[in-house]
Order: structure tokens, then C-alpha cells, then sequence
């Protein structure tokens, strides 16, 4: 009886306790705008818990599902996409704001006016503010106006149809705002509480940030997708990773990312901890100078891909975090082309390609860059490794490097000399953001480093663009990616594979190809 | 005394002038552009570019620049962080007491250890006691801060499991920040438990930081106070046949006291730059690793602000020192 009576009182006292969720974050957010700024840290801290956005990302896909638009219709000539929103949508109620009304089409236009608009008193609300995607997707040269058409209904004019579009309502900077809160912090003069108090209607209300240590977030009670099964939502800044694997260790957090890849074996072995794992969203390249000869001649550059070992790169570069890339997209976007055959790591082949284009005593510059990235782990050791085997056919390399800021911009340039290593994670989900960005005759000069720019694979990605066909998009991209693998302005050389260790408690946590990390849906099991 | 003291202030001004130009000029010095490293890979366009360089200001000539941010500083305003768009000032007021909590506990725990263990040795010349204590500090003084935290780490929250991996107190406590050292604001929240675990939080940290100071105390005591143990006026003291402890407490620590204050001042400087590495590993949310952030990232003017407000803390510790050196050593105020 008395042991009945204390599992009973123990069962109550642990299930009357809050449930509190500890996540390692990797680094400070640089503030609670989401729009304002263009680091997934402070995406993770910002729109993902505390806001939603018209449309949203399907979880663990890049499919584009509704979010507070619960649907959409788009005009015959692509131009027109207006959206119905949710109705009864409520904003966080806080200690600093108490929303007098549910989501209506003036939180939408004031969210995507305050980054278009220079009237608008928060274009430019914090010293130095400047809207980085928003401008980085072309919006503003995108979006002619923005019509209210009534309370639960807003039209987006655009001035050519963009397929992609929708994709990108589904961005960070997309997020939606609630105008009561933001026309109340300016009747009280704290316009910049907006960068640092968030309100949104996501699924976590923001509760305080202590700058470089914590921040705290609640469930939300009255969130339009329902509550949360956990009370608490705290995440713990540990910008060291052996720190973070320690905590993991400690059960001082339940979830961290970003491990150090010599480390991952460990955690597998281990009983306690669960790792996820799932293909980052995102590319490694070597760019040629598709201008210089003579890389110019396609042949070339495909004798050249040749001589890569990619095996070998993933061994001591990727150390297993990494998968060997044949296309320019990852194989989580939609559209891959897995039919396309890579090339052969064949040394012998390559020498005599490059004899039969009259190419002897090949000197070229491999260019190495001085950071590490998803993509990229150690572009140095890289470098190395594609030097040693292409000495082994007569070209002699020579590895090069610079500050990395100089380096993205000496990329940049059609005369420049050398290939490039690089890469790029993907934004939207949305080939286009791949295939036009880095390999469209408009980044030539810019983002396109290979300087390629190609009749046949630009008619293609173009066509892509303003169809908005589902399957007729894809069948273009495919075939884009059969002439890139054809005509090789890069040699791709790798996707990463992103590692997610957690307690075995945490169940529900589903990883995100675009790299975010969402804690909705997510509960602990102790 | 005062004329002692106002030529110690007066000496600050052309110090921190200097201090003013080499912060500014330390970060702009360095390869690197803010606007291509906020940019990214994703690039920006020309035109983008000249409108962020007028909007922060880089486009004007340098000498502009420097004039614009000393004006600012005389008006109190360090300029705005160019990643989080917040107001240098204020992100340094509220990060600074976590790394002044830290820096005062590693001193303090460098004097208290250092200072003793430096007689001790010193009083035990050539002894093993002397050796394994001078051994010890030479080992402290060499070790790599980064890696000695992490294998404290490993071996105290890791495998035993005595204190708290990182932070400043356990995640379970909750309270507004009062006076933003988090000894005082636990001890006043009232909540059970939240002194205990802030002390927790602190020992790790405290030890690491403390390294490098106390092997530097130790070792300055011990020589300070093996050169007043030969003077004259403690042999006399001895032959008076005072007690051991009123020679070497009184007559000789007096003196080479002297000596290890100066020390003990420039450690404040050597704890704050150690700070740096310390706050990194032990996720402290100190001023250390939002300047170490700000360099990475070229944020010009938290690098310029950060410097200065941390050379200007360490030129008012050594002020401070002087004056203390001088009440110590009344040859010198005289002087």
C-alpha cells in the first residue's frame, strides 16, 4: 500500500513537472529578426521556433506545404499568386505585448513592406540594417505591389512569373510579423525591441535571451498547429564542439549539432546517445575557368575530372561525413538526376584525352580556400590530393589561397586564373537556386565562378523558371544536368553528410534537409 | 601624493589616444572585408556593395573615419555592431561583468595560492618541495590554456562527474540579472541550490584561467623573496631572535611584496587576454569570445571598441596599481 501510495506520488510529482528540451545550440544568434540577417544559427533561434510563414517547408523535405496561408491559387499567366490565410490565428501574448487580434492580411504586407518599402519607418528600424535575402532572391525586382484583398486574403503582383516563388515565401525572411506589436514598440519609441523581444505565432513563444549563455523559449498555448508535448524550450550557446559532445556526454543537453566528425563513431557506439544522420542540402566543387584556355574546350576539363579520386577526398577530407556528388544538386533536391553516370577515376584515360586535344606540359593553379565549410571540410588537404594525381599525368599544380573575402571576390573574375574550389548550400529547396545561381549565364562574373555560360543548359533552366508545371520543371532540370555532366565546367566532388546526436529520450526530432533545426513535434521520453 | 597621482592620469591621455589608433587601425590592418564576409558565397552585386560601404560608413577616407570614431568615443558612443546592428557599448556592458567575475576569481585564487606557495619555496630553497612547487609552475605556465580546460573537462564533468561541463549555472534556474555577476544575483535570487551550482559553474574555469597567473605569482614571489631574505636587515632581524614568522611575514614579505604587486597587476591584463581562450571552451558568456567572434568576422567596430574599453580597464588596473605600489613604497610617491 505504502509503495502504491509513493510510485503513485512519484508519477505525479514527475508528471506535474515541467518538460524542459536542452539544445546545444553552436553559436550566439545575431538577433531575432530573421529577415535582418543570413546565419542558420539565428534562423534557428528566431523564425524557426517563434515564427511561421505563409507557406512552410514540409519537415524533412523541401516540398512546400501551407503555413498560414492554408492555400493558393496562382494566376494562368504566373504573375498573380494570392493566398488564403488561416483564420484564428493567434500571436504569442507576453510580458511585453497583448495581441488584441488573430492574423489578418496586415501582418502579411507589413512583413514583406518593412524589407521593400523605403517609407516604410522599419526599412530601416536598427542602425545599418539591410534585408540579405530578401534582396539576395531578387525580391524586390521580383514583387510589384502587394494587395490586401480582404482581411484573410492577400495577392502578390509580380513582374515576370518565377516559378521558385513560392519556395522562397517559405525562407526565414519570409517569416510574418505581427503589425500590433510592431506599430505598438513605435508609438513607444523601442522600435529595435522588434531585433530582440520576437512575437510571432509559431509554436514557441520567445521568453529571454541572455546574450551569449542562453535563451528561453515556452510552448505556445494557443498555436494554430496545437501545443507542444514539451513546456520548455532551452537552448544552451556552446560554441566548442568537444564542449558540446561533453554536455551531450552529461546530459546537460539533449540534442546538439554539428559534431566533429572523428567523433561520430564514438556516439554511434554509444548506448545512450541516438546520432541522425541525413545529406546536407549542398555541393563541393572545382571550378575551371570556362573562359581561359584551355579549359575552354569541354574536353579538357572532363580529362581533368578524371584524374579526381573522389574515394580518397572522402577519406581523409570528409573522414565518412561526406558522399561523392556526380550532379550539381544534391540528391535530396528534387529533380536529381540519378541516371547520370560520373566520370571514372582513370588516370590513364585522362592523359590520353588531354593528348588527343594537343594539350601537353599543363600547368594550372588550384585555388584553396582558407575556410572550412559543410561542403568543404579542408579545402588545403583537397587541393593537395587533386595535385598529387594530376602530377601523376604531367599537369603541374600549384595550389593558391587568399583571405576569404578576397578569395570570393578574386573568384569572381572572367579572367581569372586557376580553378576554383567551392561549393554552396542550398537556400529554398529549389534547383533553380543551384543550377541558375552558380551555373546561369547571368552570374557570370559573379556567382557562376566557372564562368560557363552555355545556349543549350540556359534555354533549359530559363524555361524551368516561368513553367510552373511540377513535372515539367523537372524533366528540364534533368535534362540540365545532362548537359552539365557533358559539357563539365566543374568536377563536383562532394555532399556532406550532417550528423545529429541526442539522448535517447528525445523522440519526434526530424532532421531537415535545408539544414534548420525545428523543435516542434519533438518530445522527451525520460 | 597628488602631484604622484596627477602625472599617473595625465600619462593615461597620450596611452589612450594610442590605444584609440591602434585599435582602429589593428582590424583594418588585417586582410578581409566585413561587407564580402557578410556577403558570403552568395556574393553581393557592385552597386549592393557601394550602398552597404556609404551606410557603414567605409567610403569616406580613413582619417575621417578615425576622427568620426573619436568624436564618438568622447561622446560616449562606440558605434554599432555591423552583425547584430546593436550598440557596442551596450553589448559590452552586458558581457563584461561575466568575464570581471571570472577574471577577479582567477586572480584571486592566483594570489591566494601563488603568494604562499612562492614563500613556501623560497623559505625551502632547493628542497624538493621548492623544486616540485617551481617544477609545477613552469608546467602551468607553459600549458596551452585550450587544451588544458578541455582535459579538465573531460576528466572532472566527463569521467567523474563533479562539476557542470559549461555555462555559469545550471539551465534549471531562472532569475533576472541584477548586478550581472552571477555569485551575487544567485545569492540574492533566493531560489535553493542557485549559489551552489553558479560556485560550480565557476571552478573549472577559475582553475584554467588561473593557470598562467599563479605559476607567474609563485615564481615572482619566490624570487622577490629570496632577494629580501639576503639583505642585511632580515639577518638583523634574525639575530634580534625574532620568531620565523614575524621575520619572513613582517620584515621580508613586506618588501618583495613590492615586487609581486606589479606582478599581480599585469596578470589582470594576462587574465583578461586569457579570458579569451577560457570563455571559448567553457561557453562563459564573457567579452572574450564576442571579440574573438568580432575578429572572424571583421565587425570593425566591436574589434575598435572592444579593444579600447578592455586596454582601458587594464590601464586603470595598472593606475591602480601605481598608486597602491606607492603606498607601499613611500620612496616612490616622494619621488
Amino acid at each position: 500500500m505504502l509503495l502504491a501510495t509513493s510510485i503513485l506520488a512519484f508519477g505525479l510529482a514527475t508528471g506535474a513537472q515541467a518538460k524542459t528540451l536542452v539544445y546545444c545550440l553552436e553559436g550566439s544568434p545575431e538577433g531575432f529578426d530573421p529577415a535582418l540577417y543570413t546565419a542558420g544559427t539565428t534562423f534557428d533561434a528566431s523564425s524557426k521556433p517563434v515564427y511561421n510563414r505563409l507557406v512552410e517547408f514540409e519537415r524533412g523535405t523541401t516540398n512546400v506545404i501551407p503555413g498560414l496561408a492554408e492555400s493558393w491559387e496562382t494566376s494562368d499567366d504566373g504573375l498573380t499568386y494570392t493566398f488564403k490565410l488561416r483564420p484564428g490565428v493567434k500571436f504569442h501574448t507576453t510580458d511585453y505585448f497583448t495581441p488584441t487580434r488573430d492574423l489578418n492580411a496586415d501582418d502579411v504586407i507589413f512583413s514583406f513592406d518593412r524589407q521593400r518599402v523605403e517609407s516604410d519607418p522599419y526599412f530601416s528600424y536598427v542602425d545599418g540594417a539591410s534585408w540579405e535575402y530578401f534582396d539576395g532572391m531578387s525580391m524586390p525586382d521580383l514583387i510589384d505591389s502587394i494587395e490586401k484583398v480582404d482581411d484573410l486574403t492577400v495577392a502578390f503582383h509580380l513582374k515576370r512569373p518565377e516559378a521558385p516563388f513560392l519556395a522562397n515565401l517559405a525562407m526565414d525572411f519570409a517569416s510574418i510579423m505581427s503589425k500590433e506589436y510592431a506599430d505598438q514598440l513605435a508609438a513607444n519609441g523601442q522600435m529595435t525591441d522588434l531585433n530582440q523581444k520576437p512575437l510571432g505565432t509559431g509554436p514557441f513563444q520567445f521568453v529571454a535571451y541572455q546574450p551569449d549563455a542562453v535563451i528561453r523559449y515556452k510552448a505556445f498555448d494557443d498555436y494554430w498547429g496545437g501545443r507542444q508535448a514539451i513546456d520548455d524550450l532551452v537552448f544552451a550557446i556552446t560554441v566548442d564542439n568537444a564542449v558540446r559532445l561533453q554536455k551531450l556526454l552529461a546530459g546537460e543537453c539533449h540534442i546538439m549539432p554539428y559534431p566533429n566528425p572523428a567523433d561520430v563513431q564514438a556516439l554511434k557506439d554509444n548506448p545512450d546517445i541516438n546520432v541522425m544522420e541525413q545529406q546536407g542540402l549542398n555541393v563541393g566543387y572545382l571550378a575551371y575557368n570556362a573562359q581561359m584556355p584551355p579549359f575552354d574546350n569541354p574536353k579538357v576539363r572532363k580529362a581533368l575530372n578524371m584524374t579526381i579520386n573522389k574515394q580518397a577526398i572522402l577519406d581523409a577530407v570528409f573522414q565518412g561525413a561526406g558522399q561523392a556528388a556526380k550532379n550539381p544538386i544534391p540528391p535530396t533536391m528534387w529533380s536529381y538526376n540519378e541516371d547520370i553516370v560520373d566520370d571514372d577515376y582513370d588516370l590513364e584515360a585522362a592523359k590520353a584525352m588531354l593528348e588527343a586535344e594537343g594539350v601537353s606540359d599543363l600547368k594550372m593553379k588550384i585555388w584553396a580556400m582558407p575556410v572550412q565549410r559543410p561542403y568543404n571540410p579542408n579545402a588545403r588537404r583537397m587541393a593537395e590530393i587533386m595535385q598529387a594525381d594530376l602530377a601523376k599525368i604531367g599537369v603541374e599544380a600549384e595550389i593558391v589561397s587568399y583571405e576569404w573575402g578576397e578569395y570570393l571576390e578574386k573568384a569572381k573574375d572572367v579572367k581569372r586564373d586557376g580553378a576554383v574550389l567551392l561549393g554552396w548550400t542550398g537556400d529554398n529547396g529549389d534547383p533553380d537556386n543551384f543550377l541558375a545561381v552558380l551555373l546561369g549565364c547571368d552570374g557570370v562574373g559573379g556567382s557562376n565562378r566557372a564562368q560557363w555560360c552555355n545556349e543549350e543548359f540556359e534555354k533549359l533552366i530559363q524555361d524551368a523558371k516561368v513553367t510552373s508545371n511540377h513535372a515539367e520543371r523537372e524533366n528540364l532540370y534533368r535534362q540540365a544536368q545532362v548537359v552539365f555532366k557533358r559539357e563539365a565546367p566543374w568536377a563536383t566532388i562532394a555532399h556532406s553528410v550532417v550528423f545529429m546526436p541526442m539522448r535517447n529520450g528525445v523522440k519526434g526530432y526530424i532532421m531537415d534537409p535545408l539544414g534548420g533545426h525545428w523543435f516542434d513535434g519533438v518530445d522527451i521520453e525520460e | 601624493m597628488l602631484r604622484f597621482l596627477l602625472n599617473r592620469i595625465g600619462l593615461l591621455i597620450p596611452t589612450f589616444v594610442g590605444v584609440s589608433i591602434v585599435s582602429f587601425a589593428f582590424i583594418r590592418l588585417l586582410p578581409g572585408d566585413p561587407i564580402l564576409l557578410l556577403a558570403g558565397e552568395r556574393g553581393v552585386s557592385p552597386e549592393r556593395y557601394a550602398e552597404l560601404e556609404e551606410r557603414f560608413g567605409f567610403d569616406r577616407p580613413l582619417i575621417v573615419q578615425y576622427l568620426d570614431y573619436l568624436w564618438g568615443i568622447l561622446h560616449g558612443d562606440l558605434g554599432t555592431s555591423i552583425v547584430t546592428k546593436r550598440p557596442v557599448l551596450g553589448e559590452f556592458l552586458t558581457l563584461f561583468p561575466a568575464t570581471l567575475e571570472l577574471s577577479i576569481c582567477a586572480i584571486g585564487l592566483a594570489v591566494l595560492v601563488g603568494i604562499p606557495a612562492g614563500i613556501f619555496a623560497a623559505v625551502r630553497r632547493g628542497s624538493l618541495i621548492d623544486q616540485s612547487i617551481m617544477g609545477t609552475a613552469l608546467v602551468g605556465y607553459s600549458m596551452p590554456i585550450f587544451w588544458w580546460g578541455l582535459l579538465l573537462i573531460v576528466l572532472f564533468s566527463g569521467v567523474l562527474q563533479w562539476t557542470p561541463v559549461s555555462g555559469r549555472i545550471s539551465l534549471l534556474y531562472y532569475f533576472p540579472s541584477v548586478t550581472g555577476f552571477m555569485l551575487i544575483d544567485s545569492a540574492l535570487s533566493g531560489e535553493p541550490g542557485a549559489f551552489r551550482s553558479a560556485v560550480s559553474h565557476l571552478i573549472l574555469p577559475t582553475i584554467v584561467l588561473a593557470t598562467i597567473p599563479l605559476a607567474v605569482i609563485a615564481r615572482q614571489t619566490r624570487s622577490a623573496m629570496l632577494e629580501v631574505l639576503s639583505e642585511d636587515y632580515v639577518r638583523t632581524a634574525r639575530a634580534k631572535g625574532l620568531p620565523p614568522w614575524r621575520v619572513i611575514g613582517l620584515h621580508a614579505l613586506r618588501n618583495a611584496l613590492i615586487l609581486v604587486v606589479t606582478v599581480i597587476g599585469l596578470q589582470v591584463g594576462v587574465a583578461l587576454a586569457g579570458a579569451i581562450l577560457t570563455e571559448t571552451i567553457f561557453s562563459w558568456p564573457g567579452v572574450g569570445k564576442w571579440m574573438v567572434d568580432s575578429v572572424f568576422k571583421r565587425d570593425y567596430p566591436v574589434v575598435q571598441g572592444g579593444l579600447l574599453l578592455i586596454a582601458g580597464i587594464v590601464m586603470i588596473v595598472n593606475l591602480l596599481v601605481d598608486l597602491l605600489y606607492g603606498l607601499i613604497n613611500p620612496r616612490i610617491r616622494h619621488r
